[in-house]
């Protein structure tokens, strides 16, 4: 089990290595630089530009040196926890981006729970009642859920809630709790804000995850076993919970791995239209005005946040399912 | 009464047939046999799949929206950009089909435009003694069909000075049903051209890897799972912002597609790979090449028919995300840039809430948005459960 974990874990470190490659080149891609378009925007206001700051910040940054030197600089930052500065905001990366790393994974985890929390029963429902108006009802909601932008859903979601409940509109708390520490009432602030952007995040994640449950349910349930089962007059219920299900729930925990990037995805787009105070509307900034590290820290944020998700997943499957405990250290 | 069962402990029976031996037997036999026996692949398929209501239903519904896209000057009453000034943010009218309590033919009321001095904000009222009857197949805006022909022949239009917004306007007084209609052609084509796209990168480099295994194998399995585990919108946000600005509109949405399909090719890369690997196991394979079929033969008779339709199903379901994806890019403004119309452009107008609360009818164009996502989710579901007809 030990070696299992350690393993895993190793292996993490060739896929970040190729995700910051990649993430750098992308961030690279673009024509010209922050400090270009900078100068420009501020000639058209009619003001100088200071050229000695930009001069030593972009000496600083080794914007003169090769790609490759400075991708690998920016990973050997990282690797201390420097991930850069923002030219934008003039301050070092760590420090612009604050609490919305936080904010990102409440905002996930509790979508990610939310998904489970509704989709499980549904699912099981689904699989025991198939073809049922039951199953079809339910499986015509998820689609829907899979099929309205959630962009639109998150406009529509704020006004209703705006009509009919009056909470403020957008935003992850109420104005008076911006870029102030931690206290019980911003939690509490937190919590009646939190419930839209999760109910707009999770309906996508949510559909697809009862569609992938029903179908893994129903292949386990059309098994030899279970019908063995029930012919030597064991009850459809106890059938259901002593085998299909504990299957089925192997496939529910190795599913994070898949739905986790769709939440992340989700998140930001939903943010962006909410203006939450998370990464994606400062991701989207800092991607247009090509203020470089930022935009690289967030993606590769995001993406480090996939990663340990899947690694999570990966350890309690290893826990639950002996067959991948034994199996793997050999296999893989 | 004789009991059907023997005495206990006593022999059974020995029956024999007296019918002469027939070694076609079960092939004639009606009850065995039938069409079901002699039907080829395709029409296997075509069966199962025909089971399935719902995606034979989906599929017809996107052929006619496809179809419909070829002739979208045709169907919409105004042109894409045709700007009726008197009326900006006109509601949505309603057809009448009766007056006085009989049946005439379909007509709208003219609208009168106040504007309210405080809120500054145009009120539109049914002016009851203006009767505008709509004409059908009949002359309007004057477009280029197809850019060729020079015509103004529209499936239905306003009475003569009359207006028709069946959906109501947007903020230039542009009729929203039209650019619905027009808006098709952008969102629906990226999401094929896209996929096609995919598909081409996905079989040659999934084919590859699995065919030939070894290093390029394991370096396309890390590529494809570390490709897979990245966020996709953050991704496609940071690759749209690399269009430049100066780009113009069709290299943009060139550009928009590539980006779309840059990430989606893994999936089925996967698939071919593992389904290739599987099938060369398989025993007519082997018979094949025990018959000395060279290895083009192989994969161009034998494997590519065997999988095809896996992916043909699985291509099916990556053009929802597609779309929702260029739906997305363009609302938050790095996708599609006007004057392309594609159904996000069009709901980037609805970006604001005041919008949602005072002219709801601009986030019609999400109503196409989620029925074709609907039908390919589920035109991609009987495909794929009739892909495997044998199992």
């Amino acid at each position: 089990m030990f070696r299992y974990i350690l393993w895993r874990i190793l292996t993490m470190i060739p896929t970040l290595l190729i995700i910051s490659a990649l993430v750098f080149v992308i961030i690279e891609l673009p024509p010209g630089d922050f400090f270009e378009s900078h100068v420009a925007e501020l000639r058209a206001l009619g003001e100088t530009a200071d050229l000695a700051e930009i001069e030593m910040l972009k000496e600083r940054y080794g914007f003169d040196k090769p790609m490759i030197v400075r991708y690998a600089h920016w990973l050997g930052g990282m690797l201390v926890g420097d991930f850069g500065y923002s030219f934008e905001y003039r301050l070092p990366v760590n420090e612009v981006v604050g609490d919305r790393l936080w904010l990102t994974i409440l905002v996930s985890v509790v979508t990610i729970a939310f998904t489970w929390m509704i989709a499980f029963p549904i699912g099981i429902y689904s699989a025991t009642h198939q073809y049922s108006w039951g199953d079809y009802g339910l499986t015509f909601v998820g689609m829907i859920g899979i099929a309205v932008p959630n962009f639109i859903l998150a406009l529509v979601m704020m006004y209703l809630a705006n009509v009919w409940f009056g909470t403020s509109i957008g935003h992850l708390m109420d104005r008076e709790y911006f870029n102030q520490p931690m206290s019980w009432e911003k939690f509490v602030s937190i919590l009646e804000h939190l419930w839209i952007p999760v109910l707009i995040i999770g309906t996508a994640g949510t559909a697809a995850m009862i569609r992938r449950l029903r179908a893994n349910l129903l292949d386990e349930l059309k098994k030899q076993y279970v019908i063995t089962a029930r012919s030597k007059g064991l009850k459809p219920r106890k059938v259901l919970l002593k085998y299909p299900l504990r299957m089925a729930l192997n496939f529910f925990i190795s599913d994070i791995g898949s739905i986790l990037p769709a939440v992340i995805s989700g998140a930001e787009v939903t943010a962006i239209v909410l203006s939450l105070e998370t990464t994606g509307p400062m991701l989207i900034k800092a991607l247009q005005s090509q203020d470089m590290y930022l935009a690289g820290s967030f993606l590769m944020f995001l993406a480090f946040l996939t990663v340990i998700g899947v690694l999570v997943s990966d350890i309690a499957l290893a826990i639950l399912d002996p067959r991948i405990r034994f199996g793997a250290g050999r296999h893989r | 009464m004789k009991s059907p069962l023997p005495e206990s402990g006593a022999p059974l029976e020995h029956y024999v047939s007296e019918a002469a031996y027939d070694p076609t037997s079960i092939e004639n036999d009606a009850a065995v046999a039938g069409p079901m026996a002699h039907a080829s692949q395709m029409q296997l398929m075509w069966w199962y799949f025909r089971q399935h209501k719902l995606a034979l239903v989906s599929g017809i519904f996107l052929l006619l929206v496809y179809l419909s896209i070829l002739f979208s000057e045709f169907l919409a009453p105004y042109n894409l950009h045709t700007r009726h000034t008197e009326s900006i943010y006109a509601p949505p009218i309603s057809v009448h089909f009766t007056r006085d309590g009989s049946l005439v033919r379909p007509y709208v009321y003219g609208q009168t435009m106040t504007l309210d001095m405080t809120t500054l904000r145009r009120n539109y009222t049914d002016n009851l003694d203006d009767i505008q009857p709509l004409r059908f197949f009949c002359r309007g805006d004057s477009y280029k069909f197809w850019s060729l022909i020079e015509t103004n022949f529209h499936l239905i239009c306003p009475a003569t000075d009359g207006q028709l917004f069946l959906l109501g306007t947007d903020r230039l007084g542009r009729d929203v049903l039209s650019r619905t209609i027009y808006g098709a052609r952008i969102s629906l084509t990226i999401g094929i051209f896209g996929v096609l796209l995919s598909f081409v990168l996905g079989i040659v480099i999934g084919g590859i890897a699995g065919y030939r295994g070894g290093v390029f194998d394991m370096l396309v399995q890390r590529i494809t799972e570390v490709l897979q585990s990245i966020p996709s919108i953050p991704l496609w946000m940071a690759l749209a912002t690399i269009i430049p600005l100066t780009w113009s509109p069709l290299l943009v949405y060139v550009g928009i597609t590539v980006i779309l399909s840059l990430l989606d090719w893994t999936g089925l890369a996967r698939a071919v790979r593992s389904k290739l690997l599987s099938l060369r196991e398989e025993d007519y394979v082997v018979a094949a090449e025990l018959l000395g079929a060279s290895s083009k033969r192989v994969i161009g008779r034998h494997l590519v028919p065997g999988f095809m339709s896996h992916l043909i199903a699985s291509a099916t379901l990556t053009v929802p995300a597609m779309i929702l994806g260029e739906t997305a890019l363009s609302f938050l403004g790095i996708g599609l840039r006007p004057p392309i119309t594609s159904w996000g452009i069009l709901l980037t107008e609805a970006r604001s809430i005041n919008i949602i609360a005072l002219y709801p009818w601009l986030l019609f164009p999400v109503v196409p948005v989620i029925l074709v996502i609907l039908a390919f989710n589920f035109l991609g579901d009987g495909l794929r459960d009739a892909a495997d007809p044998y199992k």
